[in-house]
Order: structure tokens, then C-alpha cells, then sequence
């Protein structure tokens, strides 16, 4: 493990939470300086702990109401159909996740789409082309929470 | 509303979230104190809703991330309220959504190694109320995770 210690998951915390937080502001909820709140930000960013910014938007708000998590199954999985169908999901600018899992599923997809038929054109034209593409099984989200996870005590 | 500035900035914000706020500018064609203005009035207004840190569990040491679908039993109209108060309990629970289709429900869940999967499992995960059915997808990799829109 990175030997972090109980500051360092309490920075962790505070910016999991707000990314704009500044090492000044970090360090006072912390109880400690400026200087080592921002050696420790940047320590973390080193060993690739904190990996970057989300910018969470409120899709309904800018126009995209529906999001849709797919599970998709393989109908062949050799290496080069893995290799062929990550490329061309991938593409596809509607789809913003792409797993590879073990279970029930190859592929896990979270596609936001404007509406019920945008979604519709996009698995129509767009999934169900993919190649190698089997069995497809889609939810329509309906809310999402994210979690802090287990921040709370030194590992 | 949105303008087609606000648009334009949201793309390049979501494209490239650690972007400087200069660069963040230049890209979308705005001034600096323009693109602060603008950021300002989208996040007072909840279009942004937060800008957070991303932490990667498995660099913290978390190797295990499981997606697991439920399926729960709504004779109960209290079913969702009670399983998702009692998911919240869970510290190794990073995500919960609720779905409309086959799969009612969904947590990510991480676990140190397939040890301490196995034990999450057992004493937290399966002691969930009002589950009906379950399964798991065990993650193998992540290939794409962004929050980009066609805007």
C-alpha cells in the first residue's frame, strides 16, 4: 500500500468532493500549512491516487434526458474481436464508458443520449453494427449517487 | 438558458477537464475573465454540478471492482428506500443507481482482493433487504470513462 495516512485520506475526501478546493483552503480543514497541504496534493497526484478532474453536468439540463447502461455480450471472442469491437465502441461519441467485464456480460456501456428515440437511433445504427456484437441487454437510468467509498480510516 | 458560448465551453470542459482555465479559453474562443464569468453562472445555476477529484482505487490498493445488479421484490413500496439506505452503509459501495428495465438497481462495490471481495460479499452484500435476484460483473479493465456530450 502508498502509506497514507489519516490526512491524507481527509485531503482526499475534501477534493473527491470539490476539485477547485485550493491547497490553502485544504490545508485549514486539514489543520496544517499551505506548503504541506500542497506537497501532499501533489505526492498523491505522483503515485496517480487523485487521477484527475470530473466535471459532473447536469445532462438533463444541456439537453441529454436519457442515459442508458448496456450490457453487451460477444458472439465470437477471439482476441481480434476484442481488439475490433473496443475500437469501434470507443468511437462511438455517445458511449462514455466502456468496461470490459467477467460474468453474465463482455462489455459494459453508459450511453447518454437527448431522448428515448435518439437512444433508439444510436443502438439501431450505431451498437447493434458494432462488430462481433451478440446478446443486448439495456437499463434506462433513472437516478445516480455517487459515493465517497472508503476514505475514512488509514489503511 | 445555454448560449452557444456556454455549449462550446461545456464541450471543452468535458473533452479536457484538467485543461487550464487559459487554455480552457483560447479553445473556446472566449476571454479569460469571460470564461470565469460564464463557469461561475453554470455552476451557480447546477448545470455544473460539482467539479471533482478523481481517485483511482486500484493506485489506493483497491484491486477488486465489481458492478452487481439487483433485482428486488416491490410487493414492498418501501423496497428501494430501505435497500439504498442500507447500500449507503456500506463504505466500499461507490456508486447507486436506480434503473427502469430488467435490473432495478446497481452498486459498484471494491474490495482490497478477492479475500476481502468474498467477505464484503457475504457480510454486507447478500444481508441487503428485499433482493429478489443478483449478479455480478467482475470488472477486467476500463477502456473509455469520460463524461463528454455531443454537444
Amino acid at each position: 500500500m502508498s502509506g497514507l495516512d489519516a490526512t491524507d485520506l481527509a485531503i482526499l475526501r475534501i477534493l473527491a468532493a470539490d476539485a477547485t478546493r485550493s491547497a490553502a483552503e485544504v490545508g485549514r480543514a486539514v489543520g496544517i500549512g499551505q506548503p504541506a497541504a500542497w506537497r501532499r496534493i501533489r505526492k498523491l497526484t505522483d503515485q496517480g491516487i487523485l487521477a484527475g478532474r470530473r466535471v459532473v453536468v447536469d445532462s438533463a439540463a444541456v439537453g441529454f434526458g436519457v442515459t442508458v447502461f448496456l450490457g453487451v455480450r460477444l458472439a465470437a471472442k477471439g482476441r481480434t474481436s476484442l481488439e475490433d469491437f473496443e475500437r469501434a465502441v470507443t468511437a462511438i461519441p455517445e458511449v462514455q464508458t466502456v468496461q470490459h467485464v467477467l460474468g453474465q456480460f463482455d462489455y459494459r456501456l453508459r450511453i447518454t443520449a437527448r431522448d428515448i428515440s435518439d437512444f433508439e437511433r444510436i443502438l439501431r445504427r450505431r451498437i447493434m453494427t458494432l462488430p462481433g456484437v451478440g446478446q443486448v441487454e439495456a437499463n434506462v437510468m433513472l437516478s445516480e449517487e455517487r459515493r465517497p467509498g472508503p476514505l475514512g480510516a488509514p489503511a | 438558458m445555454l448560449d452557444a458560448t456556454d455549449r462550446r465551453i461545456l464541450r471543452h470542459l468535458l473533452a479536457d477537464p484538467d485543461a487550464a482555465n487559459a487554455r480552457l479559453a483560447e479553445r473556446a474562443g472566449v476571454t479569460t475573465a469571460s470564461l470565469w464569468r460564464r463557469l461561475d453562472r453554470l455552476r451557480e445555476s447546477g448545470v455544473i454540478a460539482a467539479i471533482q477529484s478523481r481517485i483511482d482505487w486500484r493506485a489506493l490498493g483497491w484491486e477488486v471492482q465489481v458492478s452487481l445488479r439487483f433485482t428486488l421484490d416491490k410487493t414492498d413500496p418501501r423496497a428501494f428506500d430501505n435497500f439504498i439506505a442500507a447500500a449507503r452503509e456500506v463504505p466500499e459501495v461507490t456508486e447507486i443507481q436506480t434503473f427502469l428495465g430488467s435490473v432495478d438497481l446497481r452498486l459498484s462495490v471494491i474490495a482490497r482482493d478477492m479475500g476481502h471481495w468474498q467477505q464484503i460479499y457475504r457480510d454486507r452484500i447478500l444481508t441487503l433487504p428485499h433482493v429478489l435476484d443478483s449478479d455480478a460483473l467482475m470488472l477486467v479493465s476500463t477502456i473509455k470513462d469520460s463524461a463528454e456530450l455531443a454537444l
